[in-house]
């Protein structure tokens, strides 16, 4: 029994990872205003880049910079759009979903079918050998270390230093930065390119980690389910590993009720992530007053100089 | 004793598409010197502040700090020369703390110590600010005292102010003042813009007057009359406020009692309790500064923002309560909210389709859901001549009006709807003075043919120059109407300041 | 020194510039994505863009697909219009099939002439059930419309899934996954024998019109325009915003459940766990490609359709995979929005000495 708890709680922080990386880079995004929609896009494309890369090199070193690189550059397109040239956010951000899958689609044929070796949990001498605890605290791979520092040090920054205190001011109202004489639209291009960094990280988790290999649209919705995330964890960081390991629940709910024979079609267990999604949407979102006060107030306009 | 001039102007012009914003002006200040810049809008006020400041360079001219030429090239280097502004409209950051938007506007500095230097300085200066607090969270008296205690945190010589007391109380504009007074006591200098002349008159040494980009004149204010202070800023005589006479009792038009509104602004004001009424004839005016619930009631009794927590209002006698606003429209009513651009009117549509936005069914232009579009050009037509509003033609886009046509083609499409009340806010504010006193004559007109108004303003000139009887709003509450004739000035502004700033006062009043 | 400047009138003129342009410009990053594939450029775009529309069977493969593109793309350009992002039209799709073949699953040997409009009625009525549940939640809990559509895609594919491989699946199928075929009297009829044009398609081509007469010349049409542009404009007129959204999405909905049951009762004759190739989200670049008018969504889908069916004859004749498509789309759509920009704002020269900072 403690070997199935256990090894839930593993599959809850591996199936939480690439749900933190992506949310984490959004909503540093969002915070300087900018809602980028274009996270399903931009982890396809660090999949497939960083599927690529490991089986043409080997080392998975390579494999994480590729979909880190490919990941901030295919943001970049969405920046230029949004930020040089004004175009509308949400339809941005759409194209770049598409384009995103398409081009993954396409990169990706190659790779279909196609197995490397995954990257192993860590093992610390003594300590992962610990009962219980050990495997828990040490035994992880090392990416889901990675997603929950980057995490740490996402709010550090945000909250105690003096640029996260400005992107915050560029997202609250980016007239007054821009008067106080702030580059609002580089500042924003960062967070942009942050964002997209991250969310090819994330998808690179899927493909060299979770499951690894590469298949056409491999990360069914879970860039979607990581916007949900930033408005769940109402644009704070800390909040975000708490719905992240909450969606890892619902697929360890998943994989041990199909398991369990329980009789509910494969189909119905599939859904329930979304439909969790949903739901959590809703309960946040019924609260107006909570959006408004936390939900960045330039989130989404885009930004042309006044004076 | 050094009496070279601390900022000199010599022929600065500045030029944009379409009109000469600045032409050849001078302009001198002293150290030390509380100068006044007047005008009215358009006149070229901002522009030539904003080359002082740096953000805009000047076509032409010359500019000397402290008998040196300077050029002046961003905000930056003109803070660095010691000049600080507090524009009109304040760039600060609602969801962030006192602490933090101060910080955000100086260099890089450890915030322990800068909150202490926030509190030292504000203390001196008599400005009382809580680091901790969040700026959504303040009123606008206490988010002007950030944004001067920023400016003062970095020692400025030069203070500019852009229409300060716009948004201010009576009371805050004397403790802004008593600021400023000590503020050049120190030898620093203020340059105060403004279109107040009473408050111009008491506080500047000197006057710069500009009129359609140039400057016509400079004085000393305090041996000039408001009048002739009027009189140079607009260039000819000013003619005495119309009188009128309170009508006899007559119909209700509007009644309001007992209404509570909730708003739904995060940072809004709830309407408690308010009750009025308006009658046939007579123009009821509700004052108060920005703020204090006058979206609230407006939104309230267009119908606009649902049903109100609590409360009746009735339209013509009947009661409005739960209806929509074209239902209210129905019933004879018609609302012109403050804000232009984005609710009065939709700047991608043009001025046909303007048009029909509220007249759609007062005016027949509806039947069977197909809208009668040539009725409606033609109905434009009339707006645009009988209220004589410059555009293209009844296809412009309601973009391409200036902000005094704009503002007479809203009045327009509501007047010539022939109702039976009127329920304006801020009707004139931004409009040039032309265009102000047309809009003016329309709604007596209108109310002469019988019709019931209320005017909801910022303008304590325009209220008393309209109203029968006046009222006064101040923190979602509404004072007991009283005629016109019984009140005064003073009175009506220690109303609008109402409780929020009492405790303050009570240690600045003075007689 | 160039600077934007925001223009008084909406410029008809590059209106029409714009999407132009956007094809242009992606035809020639498509010569380039070809090169660096190792196949001709100018070939390979004469397949995808050209040859489709040089023979009537061309044509007619064209006007079939460019149906679901269209009434799909009609539906969304109305709620963009008002705002409302409906991004779900593909879950909508596949809920409009669902409900609107089950009649033909169960009386699989029909031959009564009622049960095609009860088809087409009750694809319409699973689109707009669809629809439904995130019109709910936002007007009653304010919950984000893109994101609630969007995961119902999931769930309607879901469900596709499982009733195809489940209780509707073909006894006689031999282990194909699918319904059983359609009975005749359950399938659209055609136009031209040998070419598969079918009412579908006549349905789709006259729905624009009718969308832009309601644009137009109707309060509603007017409301949603207003809505978009300005909501506190459209709450000021007394137009309730959970009307608009509401309304713009059942539309929505509707029209994109008509276009499932009518692709389904048609070019594929029966239920199969993928019924759609994305039509759902390809039409959203169709209603932006149509600048979210009603006979531009009519040109975008055709345009569209057509390299739809140049990529499938590439695949075979120049071995270009299916992705191209998809790729291509994206970057119709980002040109198109890069382009946006020329429509609202002007370029105009700014002479040496201009504005600071």
């Amino acid at each position: 029994m403690t070997e199935l708890l256990i090894a839930s709680i593993m599959t809850m922080m591996t199936a939480a990872t690439p749900l933190v990386f992506a949310a984490t880079g959004e909503l540093v995004a969002e915070r300087s205003g900018v809602l980028n929609l274009g996270v399903e896009g931009m982890m396809l494309t660090g999949a497939v880049f960083g599927f690529a890369a490991v089986t043409l090199t080997g080392e998975p070193l390579i494999g994480l910079a590729a979909a880190i690189v490919m990941g901030a550059l295919a943001s970049m397109i969405f920046g230029v759009l949004t930020l040089s040239l004004l175009s509308n956010q949400v339809a941005t951000g759409l194209a770049l979903t598409i384009f995103g899958t398409g081009l993954s689609a396409l990169v990706g044929l190659d790779y279909v079918g196609k197995t490397i070796e995954q990257i192993r949990a860590i093992h610390l001498p003594i300590l992962t050998d610990l009962p219980i605890v050990g495997r828990l605290l040490f035994g992880h791979d090392p990416l889901v270390y990675v997603s929950i520092a980057l995490l740490g040090a996402t709010h550090w920054f945000l909250k105690h230093t003096r640029w996260g205190m400005i992107l915050r001011a560029v997202g609250d109202s980016d007239q007054s930065a821009h008067a106080i004489g702030y580059p609002v639209i580089a500042i924003r291009y960062a967070a942009v390119a942050f964002g997209g960094a991250m969310a090819g990280l994330g998808g690179a988790y899927l493909s060299l980690v979770y499951t690894p290999l590469w298949a056409e649209n491999m990360t069914a919705g879970r860039g979607w389910i990581a916007l949900a995330l930033v408005v769940f964890a109402s644009w704070r960081p800390s909040r975000v590993l708490l719905g992240a390991v909450l969606f890892g629940g619902i697929t360890i709910l998943q994989l041990n009720a199909q398991a369990a024979g329980l009789g509910i079609p494969a189909s119905f267990m599939s859904m329930l992530p979304y439909i969790a999604t949903i739901v959590v949407l809703v309960l946040i979102s019924r609260d107006s007053t909570r959006i408004r006060l936390n939900a960045p107030a330039c989130l989404g306009k885009p930004f042309r100089a006044e004076r | 004793m050094n009496d070279k001039p601390l900022l000199q102007l010599t022929g600065i012009s500045k030029a944009f598409p379409g009109c000469i914003a600045n032409d050849d002006i001078d302009l001198e200040i002293a150290p030390g010197e509380i100068h006044a810049l007047l005008g009215e809008n358009g006149a070229g006020k901002s522009t030539l502040v904003k080359i002082i400041y740096g953000v805009l360079r000047p076509d032409q001219g010359r500019l000397c700090w402290r008998g040196e030429e300077v050029a002046i090239d961003n905000p930056a280097s003109a803070r660095s020369l010691g000049i600080g502004m507090v524009f009109q409209h304040f760039s600060l950051f609602e969801s962030m703390t006192t602490l933090e938007n101060v910080a955000l506007a100086l260099p890089q500095q450890d915030l322990d110590q800068l909150r202490e230097r926030l509190e030292t300085t504000a203390r001196d200066y008599g400005l009382t600010l809580h680091p901790d607090r969040y700026v959504y969270d303040l009123s606008m008296g206490e988010r002007q005292r950030i944004e001067i205690v920023r400016c003062l945190l970095q020692n400025p010589s030069l203070l500019i102010l852009d229409e300060p007391t716009s948004v201010l109380t009576p009371q805050e504009t004397e403790i802004l003042f008593a600021t400023l007074r000590k503020l050049a006591g120190e030898g620093r200098s203020i340059l105060y813009i403004s279109h107040k002349l009473e408050e111009v008159r008491s506080l500047c040494d000197r006057a710069t007057i500009l009129r359609g980009g140039k400057r016509v004149d400079d004085c000393s204010p305090a041996e000039e009359t408001a009048q002739s202070l009027a009189e140079k800023m607009i260039g000819r005589r000013v003619e005495s406020v119309k009188g009128h006479t309170a009508p006899a009792a007559s119909e209700v038009r509007l009644k309001v009692t007992g209404l509570s509104v909730r708003s739904d602004e995060p940072h809004g004001t709830n309407i408690s309790d308010v009750g009025f009424s308006v009658h046939a004839g007579e123009i009821l005016g509700i004052a108060g500064i920005a703020g204090n619930g006058q979206t609230e009631l407006m939104n309230a009794l267009s119908g606009e923002t649902g049903r109100p927590q609590a409360g009746r209002i009735e339209i013509l006698a009947s009661d409005a309560s739960r209806m929509g606003p074209m239902a209210r429209r129905q019933l004879g009513a018609v609302f012109v909210p403050e804000e232009r651009i984005g609710q009065a009117a939709v700047s991608d549509l043009s001025l046909v389709q303007n048009s029909f936005l509220t007249s759609a069914f007062r005016m027949g232009f509806v039947s069977h859901g197909l809208i009668n579009w040539p009725g409606v050009g033609q109905y434009t037509d009339e707006i645009l001549d009988k209220f004589d509003v410059k555009a293209t033609g009844i296809d412009a886009l309601a973009s391409s009006l200036s902000g005094g046509n704009l503002q007479k083609f809203i009045m327009g499409r509501e007047i010539l709807q022939s109702p039976q009340l009127l329920v304006v806010s801020q009707p004139t504010w931004g409009v040039d003075a032309g265009a102000a006193a047309a809009i003016h004559e329309k709604i007596q007109q209108l109310i002469s043919a019988g019709a019931g108004a209320l005017v909801i303003s910022q303008d304590l000139d325009e209220i008393f120059a309209l109203s029968d009887r006046i009222a006064v709003i101040s923190q979602g509450a509404l004072s007991p109407p009283r005629p016109t004739g019984e009140v005064t000035a003073e009175e009506v502004g220690l109303l609008m300041g109402a409780s929020r700033t009492t405790s303050e006062t009570a240690s600045h009043v003075h007689a | 020194m160039f600077t934007l400047e925001a223009r008084a009138t909406q410029s008809a003129y590059a209106s029409w510039l714009s999407p132009l342009l956007a094809l242009a410009l992606t035809a020639i990053t498509g010569a380039m994505i070809f090169l660096a594939m190792g196949k001709a450029p100018g070939v390979a775009l004469y397949i995808y863009f050209v040859e489709p529309l040089t023979s009537w069977s061309g044509l007619s493969e064209v006007a079939v697909k460019a149906g679901p593109l269209i009434l799909i793309g009609m539906g969304l350009s109305l709620g963009f219009r008002a705002g409302v992002w409906n991004i779900g039209a593909e879950g909508q799709f596949i809920a409009g099939a669902l409900l609107g073949s089950a009649p033909a699953v169960y009386f699989f040997e029909s031959t009564n002439p009622l049960i095609l409009p009860c088809m087409m009625l009750l694809g319409i009525l699973g689109g707009m059930a669809w629809a439904a549940m995130p019109a709910l939640l936002k007007t009653r809990f304010n919950a984000n419309e893109i994101l609630v559509s969007l995961m119902l895609v999931y769930v309607a594919e879901l469900l596709l899934v499982h009733l195809v491989q489940g209780p509707w699946r073909n006894p006689q199928g031999w282990g194909f996954p699918g319904t059983r075929m359609f009975p005749d009297a359950a399938l659209l009829p055609t136009f031209f024998p040998g070419y598969r044009v079918h009412l579908g398609t006549l349905i789709a081509v006259l729905i624009p019109f009718v969308a832009w007469f309601v644009l137009t010349r109707t309060r509603f049409g007017f409301q949603v325009r207003v809505f978009g542009s300005a909501p506190l404009a459209a709450r000021h007129a007394g137009i309730g915003s959970t009307q608009m959204v509401w309304a713009t999405l059942l539309v929505g909905g509707g029209l994109a459940g008509l276009a499932g049951v009518l692709e389904a009762a048609s070019t594929i004759g029966q239920l199969m766990p993928k019924i759609s190739p994305g039509y759902g989200f390809t039409a959203i670049i169709v209603a932006f490609l149509g600048r979210l008018h009603p006979v531009g969504v009519l040109l975008a889908g055709a345009t569209i359709a057509v390299t739809y069916i140049g990529g499938e004859s590439a695949q075979i004749s120049a071995g270009l995979p299916k992705a191209v498509t998809g790729l291509f789309q994206g970057i119709i759509l980002f040109y198109l929005l890069a382009f946006d920009l020329l429509t609202r704002y002007r370029l105009t020269r700014v002479s040496a000495r201009g504005n600071a900072a």
